[in-house]
């Protein structure tokens, strides 16, 4: 074992992957892809289906013979492993309940398996029971429960393996919206409870910056982005991540940075915006091309008249959704959508004065990448 | 409101009553025509079946008389007697009780070994692809179609090489190994279309090969095992040309020697025997036919995944 002399970080890592590449004959799903997560975090993984997200996680399990890299779990290179050596627990999207077997043999197969011995089973079984309250269940076979307890099962049975890491792939995705949300709850419950480090894939974007202590945002077997919610729902690097979080979507803009000055401004069609607050990136302002994306919950609507750009608009369409409204617009030629409380709607037809402070835009290049 | 209104309020036509509640099925010609047809159709092929049991129960002074449709006027149970007992194939009478016994002999560890070697095919082929796993089916899927005369001799020379020719273990084997293909593409089918989350969760909770495939897959497919155990009982109990070349004179199965009482030319032709015969010998995919009918029902994986 060469391994441990670079396995053991600075930082303990609790998952790490390195360099991992896989593909399927001539097909490149994922290509030397780098992933640190921390002990105890929550980290999901979050993409459009198809960007090699649960194709990861099937690696990390060991559930798909990689091509090329490394992966280690608690300091311990477990590249070649077998899946129940990693120290892991899997949930799936379709629960994979043994058909034939009772819930109590559900959770204590992997156990019998491994050789427990029976009071150890017991004590572990009857834990995972109290834990996600399905002690009246033991006895009753996959078939006679319903959705939101078969996935608590199922989360049991990786709970019972007294595992370092979880994964979860897609977990919720066949559930109605009101259990996911509860469940949704309860996975953070249970994470605060059991500070294990957790893998979460999904193609949510709400449980994603509910769950996740950071998000990794993947695109076509690449992680775009990997941070904390809050940054990359602010500061997204690219314009697919800042495009993929968020509903309804970013606002993108088409136009040109120009330079006055020593002042830099973003010009369009019926659009002037300082950039004096704008945080450039490391490259700078540089004249040019661009696109300038604003979310629509940061433009301001009637709201005075101390922003640094305003604007009148039309009123085109309005979307209410209950607790606030979807405004529709153009701005120059532009379509733009704002969002406003539901009081504050205004009517198709309306002008309204809109305004938004460039220092919550997101500026990308003609590549999309952040300005 | 008030375009909902205006269609609630549908005036009623004089053909009756505005449509409300469950639409009123009418027997239109078309039906009429479908139904006489599938009638017609069934009593075309019960009529050699109630022509059979009927002229088996005669005794041949009746059958004689020519009135084939009939019903008995004496019934007589000695034509199923002698055709059980003593009718005679060549010199030996014993009737078709021995060859039952030989199909039983043949039939059952056939069955048994075909269907056990096959689910294992079946289950790796869906859950453990290795190097040339689908050249392998490939193959598999193309013996399906090879025809059994074009292989007939090659087994014989081969078969009588290793001394299994004319042997129960040889015409064992040579049914095991054509209904091979079949069904390792039955249950191949079967285990591919299960979900693979099953296969791995097992896999993550460290079942290997074989407990997968006993504790998580075997309990699963009873099902697809029904299926093939139709098949191929009565592909084998109804089986004559392997039988006749590869089992030998002293396990001759059933078939064999039904087709012997049959056409045995010596003596007077008794038909209420051959009827009997013929219906013992068919009796058996008959039955299975009748008691495994309600379990291509069940659904064994509800529960399993999202239903």
């Amino acid at each position: 074992m060469t391994v441990t002399t670079d396995s053991v970080a600075a930082v303990p890592s609790s998952v790490s992957i390195q360099d991992l590449s896989l593909s399927f004959g001539t097909v490149k799903v994922l290509e030397s892809l780098d992933l640190d997560i921390k002990e105890g975090e929550f980290v999901v993984l979050l993409g459009p289906s198809g960007c090699g997200k649960s194709t990861l996680l099937n690696c990390i399990a060991g559930l798909l013979d990689i091509s090329g890299g490394r992966i280690f779990i608690k300091g311990r290179n477990v590249t070649w492993e077998e899946p129940k050596d990693r120290g892991i627990g899997m949930v799936f999207q379709s629960y994979a309940l043994y058909p034939q077997m009772s819930v109590e043999k559900n959770l204590s197969f992997g156990l019998r398996v491994a050789g427990t011995p029976k009071d150890e089973i017991a004590r572990r079984i009857a834990r995972a029971a109290e834990i996600l309250q399905i002690e009246p269940l033991l006895d009753r076979k996959p078939a006679a429960l319903s959705g939101g307890q078969r996935q608590r099962v199922a989360i049991g049975r990786a709970l019972v393996r007294d595992v370092d890491v979880f994964l979860f792939d897609e977990p919720l995705s066949n559930l109605d919206a009101k259990l996911r949300s509860e469940l949704r709850v309860e996975i953070k419950l249970l994470h605060r409870r059991l500070k294990n480090t957790m893998i979460y894939v999904t193609h949510d974007q709400i449980e994603a910056m509910t769950l996740a202590d950071r998000i990794a945002v993947m695109r076509a077997g690449v992680i775009q982005q990997f941070d904390e919610p809050q940054v990359i729902y602010k500061k997204p690097v690219n314009r697919f991540v800042a495009g993929f979080l968020g509903s309804p979507g970013m606002n993108f803009l088409d136009g040109e940075i120009m330079l006055r000055g020593g002042q830099a401004a973003f010009v369009a069609d019926a659009i002037d915006v300082p950039l004096t607050k704008y945080d450039f990136g490391p490259a700078g302002a540089k004249p040019g091309p661009a696109v300038l994306g604003i979310r629509p919950e940061h433009i301001a609507v009637n709201a005075g008249s101390d922003w640094p750009f305003e604007a009148a608009v039309p009123v085109e369409i309005v979307e209410p959704m209950g607790s606030d409204t979807i405004v529709w617009s153009k701005l120059g030629r532009q379509a733009v959508t704002m969002r406003v409380t539901a009081e504050r709607s205004p009517k198709v037809g309306d002008r309204i004065g809109i305004g938004f402070d460039p220092i919550n835009a997101s500026l990308f290049d003609t590549d999309g990448n952040r300005l | 409101m008030t375009a909902a209104a205006t269609f609630s309020v549908r005036p009623a036509t004089s053909a009756g009553a505005e449509p409300r509640g469950p639409k009123p099925r009418r027997l239109s010609i078309g039906r009429f025509g479908v139904y006489a047809f599938l009638v017609v159709s069934a009593l075309f092929f019960l009529v050699p079946l109630y022509i059979m049991v009927v002229t088996s129960l005669k005794g041949m002074p009746e059958i004689r008389l020519g009135h084939l449709f009939n019903l008995p006027a004496e019934v007589t149970f000695q034509p199923w007697v002698d055709a059980w007992l003593h009718a005679c194939t060549g010199r030996d009478c014993n009737g078709l009780s021995p060859g039952f016994l030989n199909s039983v002999k043949i039939t059952v560890p056939s069955v048994v070994i075909s269907i056990v070697c096959a689910s294992i095919n079946g289950y790796a082929l869906s859950f453990w692809p290795y190097k040339g796993a689908n050249l392998l089916f490939g193959l598999l899927v193309f013996g399906a179609f090879v025809p059994y005369q074009v292989v007939i001799y090659p087994l014989i020379i081969g078969l009588s090489s290793v001394g299994l020719f004319a042997t129960l273990p040889g015409i064992i084997i040579v049914h095991t190994i054509f209904g091979m293909p079949i069904l390792t593409l039955l249950f191949r089918n079967f285990y591919a279309a299960l979900p693979v989350e099953l296969f791995k969760a097992a896999r993550v909770d460290g079942a290997g090969f074989w407990r997968v495939f006993f504790h998580i897959m075997l309990p699963m497919s009873v099902p697809v095992t029904i299926v093939a155990v139709i098949l191929q009982v009565t592909g084998i109990w109804n089986d004559f040309l392997f039988g006749v070349v590869f089992a030998g004179r002293s396990n001759w199965p059933m078939t064999v020697q039904l087709n012997n009482i049959v056409n045995t030319t010596t003596g007077v032709r008794e038909y209420n025997v051959n009827m009997a015969a013929t219906i013992l010998t068919a009796a058996v995919p008959l039955a299975i036919y009748f008691i495994s009918g309600r379990w291509f029902v069940r659904g064994i994986t509800a529960g399993s995944v999202k239903g």
